[in-house]
């Protein structure tokens, strides 16, 4: 039977191999019965008129058909049949990165008109080829949806309010937190105990007042995600849990939006941007989420205020970039920012053919339980195992303090949490190393533990509860209960 | 990603100077570890294009007729060759190299349009004959757009 050969460009569209048997008396023939086995390859061969396309050269032994009899070239069992692509080249129109027309309608982009003061407001995007008056309509025709209205999503709002992004959605069911003020600039002092949303709307419209605002007090779940998402163009991940994470990318794989992913933790933030069906997706990279308390969130691992600004920032860009079809967006890249070293870092990405969500066979096909798919019951119901665990409240601790009884209480924080607040006459042995210090500790004898809210202790209590101690006690609340209900000169943090 | 040894990448700027003005082109040739590509040789291959070429592949007279300064092309009979050495000695063709005469290193229209894939394309700058930067470029899997890939110089 004559055989083909295929070069390694084209073999990920037959399966993977290298050379094929087929039947047929003409170099047509063979073709077809390629292609009727291997469908994928159809437009690497045929253009619309069903002509072999330039792009590829068949050759029959050591002979290019095309010098031959073309499509109607007779061949025999003992030919082999070789695929050539057409390695052609040249300067021109630079090209865009991506089609933008595949992010924004024509006419949507179309029906955009300026006011004079919008055209002096937009000046200096104005003068940049690579903006210029058709760049600027594309900005304002483009819908956003914001997920968080936070660390991330202050940056994100700002920039593009006063980049002219014509409507902004924004996801947030919180209220403005003191401890928020560190970072998420987009709120005031005077803006403590008001809706986000409400906060950051009216920031947005102060810089912008062009921009249509539309907000979603409500919680972003599998319920309102398709619903919410649909009406934009882009969706910009600004989510600190991991199961909004994981409904964020399943929503724009399943409604074919680009997700600009950002995220913080410490001195270390990543960006990109998932789109299944151009690159990888949230899930190529990570599969599986943590298992839940191991990777901290802000509250718990702390972060350096600015960096949100940073990583926030490289998302708008690349929004931006999307919207105008310029540059190289972070498809297929994971950029990882390190603010110690002042490193930036890359990482290809690809597109996992296995991934259920967007790979060759998906399984995934409507959006999941993402608690559950994350190990998590929700915030409000404890972990099973806090039923096992004894608590001792601060009233109680207090009234035995002062009864005089000794007492040996252990924190568990982190030495620097230490030297911010502490409760008297305890003693400190950090989470990581209660196991391995265990020896200091009687095992018969009482011992309290306490953290910052009750979680790190419950944690050390279960592993001294391995090793065999059999008096434990979880003080409810942790320091923050201590402050809140005994001493509140003792700083919160 | 891509890693050039030092003594290839200065194989490849010598070759863009040597044929500017005109678009230089060549095989790079090497082997994988992983997903990273080890180029061991960098081929120069002949520039046969000539415009009319480009006019049967446009189907009709052009009338902006562009020439080598503007266009690559392997023949089909080089790239035959190419492909069966690499069935035969199991070096495998990675990709190819070109340059871009007083232009940028960044691929046009018309350099993603001819892209096959998996193949990674280096584009070299060559300005007044002197060469510049260098990038390396992927097709993405939908084939529309090209990714830069980075190149580690070792």
């Amino acid at each position: 039977m004559p055989k083909i050969l295929v070069p390694t460009s084209l073999q990920q569209f037959v399966g993977g191999n290298d050379e094929i048997n087929v039947g047929g008396t003409t170099v047509k023939e063979a073709l077809d019965q390629l292609l009727e086995r291997y469908p994928d390859l159809k437009k690497h061969l045929y253009n619309d008129k069903g002509e072999l396309r330039h792009f590829v050269n068949i050759y029959k032994g050591a002979d290019d058909t095309r010098a031959l009899q073309g499509l109607e070239t007779p061949v025999t069992d003992t030919d082999e049949l070789s695929i050539v692509p057409s390695i052609a080249g040249g300067v021109g129109v630079e090209m865009a990165r991506i089609n933008p027309n595949a992010l924004l309608p024509e006419e949507r982009v179309e029906a955009v008109s300026f006011s004079n003061e919008e055209i002096l407001r937009y000046s200096r995007h104005l003068i940049l080829p690579e903006v210029g008056l058709e760049g600027q309509k594309r900005l304002k025709a483009a819908k956003v949806l914001l997920i968080g209205a936070g660390g991330l999503g202050s940056p994100l709002a700002l920039y593009l309010a006063a980049a002219g992004i014509g409507t902004i959605g924004l996801v947030d069911f919180d209220a403005v937190d003191l401890t928020n003020l560190q970072r998420q600039v987009i709120h005031g002092t005077n803006d403590v105990g008001r809706s986000k949303l409400e906060s950051a709307k009216e920031t947005i419209l102060d810089i912008n007042p062009h921009v249509e605002v539309i907000g979603f007090e409500e919680r972003f779940t599998s319920q309102n995600a398709l619903e919410i998402a649909r009406d934009f163009d882009i969706i910009i991940d600004g989510t600190d849990n991991f199961p909004t994470r994981y409904l964020t990318n399943d929503v724009c794989a399943l409604l074919g939006k680009p997700n600009v992913y950002g995220s913080i933790f410490r001195f270390e933030g990543q960006a990109s941007v998932f789109w299944a069906g151009h690159g990888p997706c949230y899930r190529c990279l990570f599969p599986e989420p943590p298992p839940p308390g191991l990777v901290p969130s802000c509250a718990e691992g702390g972060v350096l205020g600015v960096l949100p600004g940073i990583v926030g920032c490289i998302q708008a860009i690349e929004a931006i970039k999307l919207i105008l079809g310029i540059g190289n967006p972070l498809i297929g890249r994971l950029l990882t920012f390190n603010a110690l070293k002042v490193q930036f870092r890359e990482l290809r990405l690809r597109r996992d053919p296995a991934c259920p969500l967007c790979g060759e066979n998906p399984t995934i096909h409507e959006l999941i339980d993402y608690e559950e798919f994350c190990g998590i019951r929700g915030e409000e119901a404890p972990p099973p195992q806090l039923d096992a665990i004894e608590e001792i409240t601060v009233r109680e601790l207090k009234r035995r303090m002062d009864s005089g009884e000794k007492l040996t209480i252990i924190d568990v924080r982190e030495p620097h949490e230490y030297a911010i607040a502490r409760i008297p006459g305890t003693r400190l042995i950090p989470l990581g190393q209660i196991e391995e210090r265990a020896n200091e500790l009687d095992p018969n004898q009482e011992i309290i533990l306490h953290c910052r809210s009750g979680k790190r202790s419950a944690e050390a209590l279960l592993k001294l509860k391995a090793k065999g101690f059999k008096n434990l006690k979880n003080l409810k609340g942790g320091i923050l209960a201590w402050s809140e209900e005994i001493d509140p000169s003792v700083p919160k943090y | 990603m891509i890693r050039i040894p030092k003594g290839v990448e200065e194989a490849i700027r010598a070759h863009g100077a040597k044929d500017y003005p005109r678009e230089c082109v060549g095989a790079l040739l090497g082997g994988l570890d992983g997903e990273i590509r080890i180029v061991q040789e960098a081929r120069p291959l002949p520039n046969t294009f000539d415009p009319s070429w480009e006019a049967d592949v446009r189907g009709g007279a052009i009338e902006d007729v562009p020439g080598q300064e503007r266009r690559y092309l392997v023949s089909p009979d080089a790239m035959f060759r190419l492909l069966r050495e690499e069935r035969e000695t199991g070096v495998k063709v990675l990709g190819f190299y070109h340059s871009h005469p007083d232009h940028p290193a960044r691929p046009s229209v018309f350099d993603r349009d001819w892209a096959s894939p998996w193949y990674i394309y280096c584009i070299l700058s060559v300005r007044q004959g002197v060469p510049q930067e260098l990038t390396a470029w992927q097709l993405d899997e939908a084939g529309d757009a090209f990714l830069e890939e980075p190149i580690e110089i070792v």
